[in-house]
């Protein structure tokens, strides 16, 4: 037919060059379809008002020392992520955490359990953990809200009962733990290989997804936008790798913190499973008329946000200089939870990425330090970090509701 | 046409009940492949139930369902989809928050070294939407800012993916306009040439007429008669639909009456 050779106009077709950038942004702000993009102008706002006000916000030190505290809740953010993306909710992560670190202190210090074994033994209780909430969720029926905020109250009871009559115990000097706060690659040449890996891994990935969309015949990345992107990534690796060994070099922690983030952006954006939990946060029942076992996904999931709550906890213990019956207790659960929404992880489920686990932690370890730094006390920190909690939950249901409008169904 | 092939899928006796309805009573139904059977009845008749058990939605309570002859039981949707029976609900039954391509995969994805293979994903989705004439304005953006006959089409075109030999449409032309609703009744016809067998379940008597090859009409969750279309009018399809008549005697004796109709 004749009119197919005249393209729809109706049909998105990105117009080259920036203009066509700057339309896409349009439609996809108009759309609801906002994800992170608040949150990253968040911090680079957050960044240069501290620094602006305080002097010494962007100093190496204190960059590096963000970049650690942020390790342990990021961690467990990823789980949340995972949780949310479900649209589910999990309130237990701040319990397991603290359990967790209990069992491990309890076993490597009380029972001379081999440290590594004792941090694997650990994390495999916190899956345990999570496999429970999960099998009264998914098998049962029971509300996630429900489950964990039975997991709440009922693992940090444990907690105390775990730790006896030891009001907290202190990480063994050889512990691998205490390396999760206190170890640092002082090498440069760490910090600035790592950033040389991820930039080259990442525009390795991209080039090589461009030439196989070439060869298939489908629209490709202008080669503008493939530079500007590897640009951007490389200017974001290589300014933190310069100003960690500024300080005292590469921090372990954030080499974790990293790995995890890959290894779960790398399941839910390139594996069926992580399609398959996406699937299930949109639509259960859809899912599950196209075969998912809806059941697996969701009491998985729950146990990945347990094992990630557990070594989470474990990163906890080691900024706290141990294990205690109040670890995970206090600010931590509402954090880590604010952080995976703060992110740009939608609440109602089906819509987020693993990157907000970082970029929420960020906003809220950088509004923490910088206060501190301002000498502000901690009922201001709250008041501020409950203000910007609201602010994200309001971006994610006004764009929610943009985006039920413009979806006409 | 008329060369009655053995069935690939018959249901017999079958049964469902939710709660306090019995949706489905002592049902049958067969499909052949090459033909299309049209499911046609008032609504809450039980057309939907009755699909949905084949896909496996609602697992039977009584009754048996056999797979070329052979005793099959199909207890949740991946047993269906095993058999090769592939169907667009009545609801679409689409994820909003996933693209186009990973609906139309959905449960299905096709995979390169364990890793989701994006490229051959989108390949044959734009492959398959083009066979199917349709505009969609990009197979990347979310299902839910597709208009909701984009989103019936989308549904239509999931149901195509894989190599079904059975396919269930349940009214896919609902929300369609008069272009689309033609080329669904073209794609159901090129479906029966291919040698599927095809369920169109529709309320348009026109529609059943031009591309189905026999009807069967469900009333009140019970079969209420079986018709080769080309020797059926509409009107006695629409007798039975109503309840008016299955037979000569019962419309005279509904006439006598004035009507036993509703309870
Ligand atoms: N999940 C369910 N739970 C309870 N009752 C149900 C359920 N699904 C269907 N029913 C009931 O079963 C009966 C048949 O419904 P069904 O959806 O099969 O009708 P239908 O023939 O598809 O009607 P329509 O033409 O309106 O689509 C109705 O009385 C309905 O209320
Ligand atoms: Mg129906």
């Amino acid at each position: 037919m004749s009119e197919d050779l005249a393209p729809d106009p109706r049909l998105l077709v990105r117009e080259k060059g920036l203009a066509g950038y700057w339309e896409d942004f349009k439609r996809r702000v108009r759309g609801g379809e906002l994800g992170s993009i608040p949150v990253v102008l968040g911090v680079i706002v957050i960044a240069i008002v501290f620094q602006a006000q305080t002097g010494d916000f962007l100093t190496p030190r204190n960059l590096s020392n963000i970049m650690v505290y942020v390790a342990g809740p990021g961690i467990m953010a990823v789980g949340i992520v995972l949780v949310l993306l479900l649209g589910e909710i999990d309130l237990s992560v701040g319990s397991v955490a603290g359990l967790c670190a209990a069992l491990w202190a309890v076993m490597s210090d009380q029972h001379g359990v081999n440290d590594i074994l004792a941090i694997v033994l650990a994390v495999a209780g916190g899956a345990v953990v999570g496999t429970i909430h999960g099998f009264f969720f998914a098998r049962i029926g029971v509300p996630a809200f429900v489950v964990t905020l039975a997991g709440f109250l009922g693992w940090s009871g444990l907690q105390i009962w775990v730790m006896g009559d030891k009001g907290t115990i202190n990480i063994p000097r050889d512990s691998l733990v205490k390396d999760m706060y206190g170890y640092y690659f002082s090498d440069i040449s760490a910090a600035y290989g790592l950033a040389t890996v991820l930039t080259a891994g990442y525009l390795f990935a991209l080039w090589r997804q461009e030439r196989r969309r070439q060869q298939a015949g489908l629209t490709t990345r202008p080669l503008s936008e493939i530079v500007l992107r590897a640009v951007l990534v490389a200017a974001a690796a290589f300014v933190a790798a310069y100003e960690l060994n500024q300080h005292r070099g590469l921090p372990l922690a954030l080499v974790i913190f990293l790995a995890v983030l890959l290894l779960a952006d790398f399941m839910l954006r390139r594996t069926t499973y992580g399609r398959q939990i996406y699937a299930v946060g949109g639509n259960a029942e859809a899912a599950r008329r196209a075969g998912i076992n809806v059941e697996f996904v969701r009491l998985t999931v729950f146990s990945m946000s347990s094992a990630l709550a557990a070594l989470g906890g474990l990163f906890t213990a080691a900024q706290a200089g141990g294990a205690s019956k109040s670890l995970g207790s206090g600010n931590l659960l509402m954090n880590v939870i604010a952080a995976a929404v703060i992110g740009g992880t939608s609440l109602f489920g089906g819509r987020g990425w693993v990157w907000s686990a970082l970029l929420g932690t960020l906003v809220i370890q950088s509004i923490t330090t910088g206060l501190n730094l301002m000498g502000m006390s901690s009922e201001i920190q709250y008041m501020i970090t409950g203000a910007v909690l609201l602010l994200a939950v309001v971006v994610d249901s006004v764009s929610r509701q943009t985006q039920r409008s413009a979806g006409r169904t | 046409m008329t060369a009655t092939a053995a069935p690939v899928l018959a249901l017999s006796g079958v049964s469902k009940r939710f709660g306090a309805v019995q949706a489905l009573t002592d049902v049958d139904l067969e499909i052949r492949p090459g033909e299309v059977t049209a499911l046609v009845g008032d609504n809450g008749a039980g057309k939907s139930t009755l699909i949905k058990t084949i896909a496996g939605v609602h697992p039977i309570d009584s009754g048996t369902i056999s797979w070329k002859g052979e005793v099959v039981r199909i207890a949740k949707p991946h047993d269906a989809q095993e058999l090769g029976i592939a169907t667009v609900y009545q609801d679409l039954a689409l994820c909003d928050n996933l693209d186009v391509v990973a609906n139309l995969f959905l449960g299905r994805e096709l995979r390169r070294r364990s890793v989701l293979d994006q490229v051959q994903m989108e390949r044959q989705a734009l492959e398959l939407l083009d066979t199917l004439s349709i505009r969609i304005p990009s197979v990347r953006i979310p299902v839910a800012s597709l208009s909701g006959g984009q989103r019936q089409v989308v549904a239509i075109a999931r149901a195509l993916v894989g190599s079904p030999e059975v396919v269930i449409l349940d009214e896919p032309t609902a929300a369609l306009g008069v272009e689309q609703t033609a080329q669904v009744l073209d794609l159901v016809e090129r479906l029966r040439e291919r040698g599927l067998g095809v369920v169109l379940i529709s309320h348009n008597i026109a529609d059943v007429r031009a591309v189905a090859d026999e009807v069967a009409v469900l009333r009140l969750g019970r079969n209420n008669g079986l018709f080769r279309v080309e020797d059926t009018s509409g009107e006695e399809i629409i007798a039975a639909i109503t309840g008016a008549a299955d037979n000569a005697v019962s419309r005279r004796r509904a006439r006598k009456d004035g009507g036993e109709g509703n309870e």
